[in-house]
């Protein structure tokens, strides 16, 4: 198990970087100045060399990346050019609201999807398998940002019966437990849930027909075991794999969060993301990807740390 | 998300047996399966509308109106309303098949050729090559696939070039990690190693009994890609960061429509249907497609 361990922490590292590397490479990768959004037209030629040796774009390549790295290590993500508010403030502030939409998203996502899915598993080419195997092609295929939009037009336009955008009252962006804020929630997290439900479901459906397939389920049969004890039995067989799902879901979720954030203006990274590339703000960009992409990759490890604990077959091999 | 993570289900695990009416009998078998030819139906006459769209719009559909702007369902002369500029919303998705398609499909095949080369040549080649690829590849890997495709477009700008780029970025390395696993795959057979030994170059080997046993898994998981693309394409453009206006296009004309949500609500949500349309037939096509060429039934 210590050796699983430390061969995978030891694995990310260099994909660490490599994710660092990419996110570096975005702000030369875009076309024109990076300074070009907060300089004035007229700027003379002085004041654009000040800018370019404040922000650090007067040296070489390989120096700026040492430099970024190593700022971004100690939490220093740069200055927004638009707001001139440091990136990490701003970007936390949004973290913690995608999180929330996520994890709840992710959450109903699996309570459904897994109930499909043991479902379609259990009673395989029934018209329940049918319906729940439709349910979730559905789920993986709709655009979720129009399912936002339907729902929207649905509950809030035509019903009104739930607000439209916002994460809370009077376009509040601190994030608070009670009903005028869970009132805001409840759109975008049904939103947010129905990829993870499609996919969730797919899996476990999968998992569950192969497991009753198997010949120790006979066995279990065999000697008595009523089926509220070989459903236990499926559980536990089931539960590391769709648990591992339902982690990277979470992690997909935090980082493809924007398309549903616009739709319901939720202040969270998505929104940040917006606002930063049509504000050209390139280093506000960069942080935030870089922050998103970590957490994904960490995410990722910490789902195989887990089912390598849950499941020792896979720390084994 | 969205993710065009390798669901293990869709990649084949132990490459078919081919014998010599392997095709007909993926034929028969597709032939059969009710849902797959629907799909196959559906995405043909979606193919051709992106086609033949254009003639059959019934009316200009860049030409603006004033005075006809957000006209509802069932309007004389604009059977399914117009747009916020007044513009016919029949002949706009119908025009829009074309540029809407073009931008989903796209990427794929160009990530299918990228990543079939990268990954035929890692699987071959093994060893060094093999880790250079296949770790540089991990690394992109490591990215949410939207948070990539909206990483890369936003840095490079708006515009169709560069939303093409972006998507095409994004779905290399799944292709990639496919190819690479099904070659290493055959690369360990021993017709693979029968031609070595009578003395045929390792290109005659990757052209000849390689690319014919690995290709059809990659095109078959490459078609389930479309369905992501088709969403990831449309969406970029309702970001704003794919297709620009005034061009007929689903997504963008979502996002321009996100106006009227509470004038004409069902006219705003019309364009989704298509790519929801196009995206589902896509998914129960490869579906098929996938359970077709598997011989373990």
């Amino acid at each position: 198990m210590l050796a699983y361990l430390s061969r995978r922490v030891l694995y990310t590292l260099p994909i660490m970087l490599g994710v660092a590397l990419v996110c570096f490479a975005l702000v030369h990768l875009a076309p024109g100045d990076p300074l070009v959004s907060i300089l004035p037209p007229d700027a003379s030629a002085e004041m654009q060399q000040q800018l370019r040796t404040l922000y650090g774009f007067d040296r070489s390549l390989p120096e700026q990346f040492i430099s970024w790295v190593s700022r971004a290590v100690q939490g220093d993500l740069g200055t927004s050019i638009a707001t001139g508010r440091p990136v990490a403030a701003e970007v936390f502030k949004a973290v913690g609201n995608t999180l929330i939409l996520a994890t709840v998203a992710t959450l109903i996502g699996f309570l459904l999807g897994s109930l499909f899915g043991f479902v379609a598993g259990y009673f395989r080419n029934s018209w329940a398998d049918k319906l729940a195997s439709f349910l979730s092609v559905i789920g993986v295929s709709v655009p979720h940002y129009w399912l936002g939009m339907v729902l929207v037009i649905i509950f809030a336009a035509q019903l009104n019966w739930l607000p439209a955008t916002g994460a809370g009252p009077g376009s509040s962006s601190e994030w608070a437990l009670d009903w005028a804020h869970i009132r805001h929630l409840i759109l975008p997290a049904i939103t947010m849930s129905v990829i993870p439900m499609g996919i969730i479901a797919r899996t476990v459906r999968a998992l569950v027909a192969e497991i009753l397939d198997q010949e120790f389920v006979v066995g279990l049969r065999a000697k008595g075991l009523t089926d509220f004890g070989v459903f236990r039995h499926v559980v536990k067989n089931v539960a590391p794999t769709a648990l591992a799902v339902m982690g990277l879901q979470l992690g997909y979720l935090l980082g493809g969060s924007i398309l549903i954030e616009t739709v319901f203006s939720w202040p969270g990274t998505g929104f940040l993301l917006n606002s930063a590339i049509f504000q050209r703000d390139l280093p506000l960009l960069q942080g935030t990807i870089l922050v998103l992409a970590m957490f994904f990759v960490l995410l990722n490890l910490l789902v195989d740390l887990m089912q390598g604990a849950l499941d020792p077959r896979i720390a084994r091999s | 998300m969205l993710q065009v993570s390798i669901d293990p289900a869709k990649v084949p695990q132990e490459l078919s047996q081919k014998t010599p009416g392997y095709w007909a009998s993926v034929g028969r078998r597709f032939l059969r399966d009710k849902v797959a030819v629907g799909a196959a139906l559906v995405v043909l006459g979606l193919v051709l509308l992106a086609l033949i769209g254009q003639w059959l719009a019934p009316a200009d559909p860049y030409a603006s109106s004033m005075l006809s702007r957000l006209k509802p369902l069932g309007t004389p002369g604009h059977p399914l309303g117009t747009d916020e500029l007044g513009r016919d919303m029949l002949s706009r998705l119908l025009t829009g098949a074309r540029l809407s398609l073009f931008m989903g499909i796209t990427p794929v095949l160009c990530a299918f050729v990228i990543g079939s080369c990268l990954g035929i040549l890692a699987g071959y080649a093994g060893g060094a090559i093999n880790s250079t690829i296949m770790r540089t590849i991990d690394v992109f890997y490591a990215f949410p696939s939207v948070l990539l495709a909206i990483a890369l477009s936003g840095a490079l700008g708006a515009g169709i070039f560069n939303a093409l780029l972006s998507l095409t970025i994004v779905f290399v390395p799944p292709i990639a990690r496919v190819a690479e696993s099904v070659t290493t795959q055959v690369r360990g057979r021993d017709f693979v190693e029968a031609a070595r030994a009578s003395g045929a170059g390792a290109f005659t080997i990757v052209r000849v009994h390689v690319l014919g046993n690995v290709l059809g898994p990659i095109f078959v998981y490459a078609t389930s890609l479309i369905a992501v693309s088709m969403i990831l394409a449309s969406g970029l453009s309702f970001l704003g960061l794919g297709v620009k206006p005034p061009e007929p296009e689903w997504g963008l004309m979502l996002n321009t429509l996100r106006t009227a949500i509470y004038t004409q609500p069902w006219i705003a949500a019309l364009p989704g249907v298509m790519i929801f349309i196009t995206s589902i037939s896509f998914n129960m096509l490869s579906d098929g497609l996938r359970s077709a060429m598997d011989v373990k039934q």
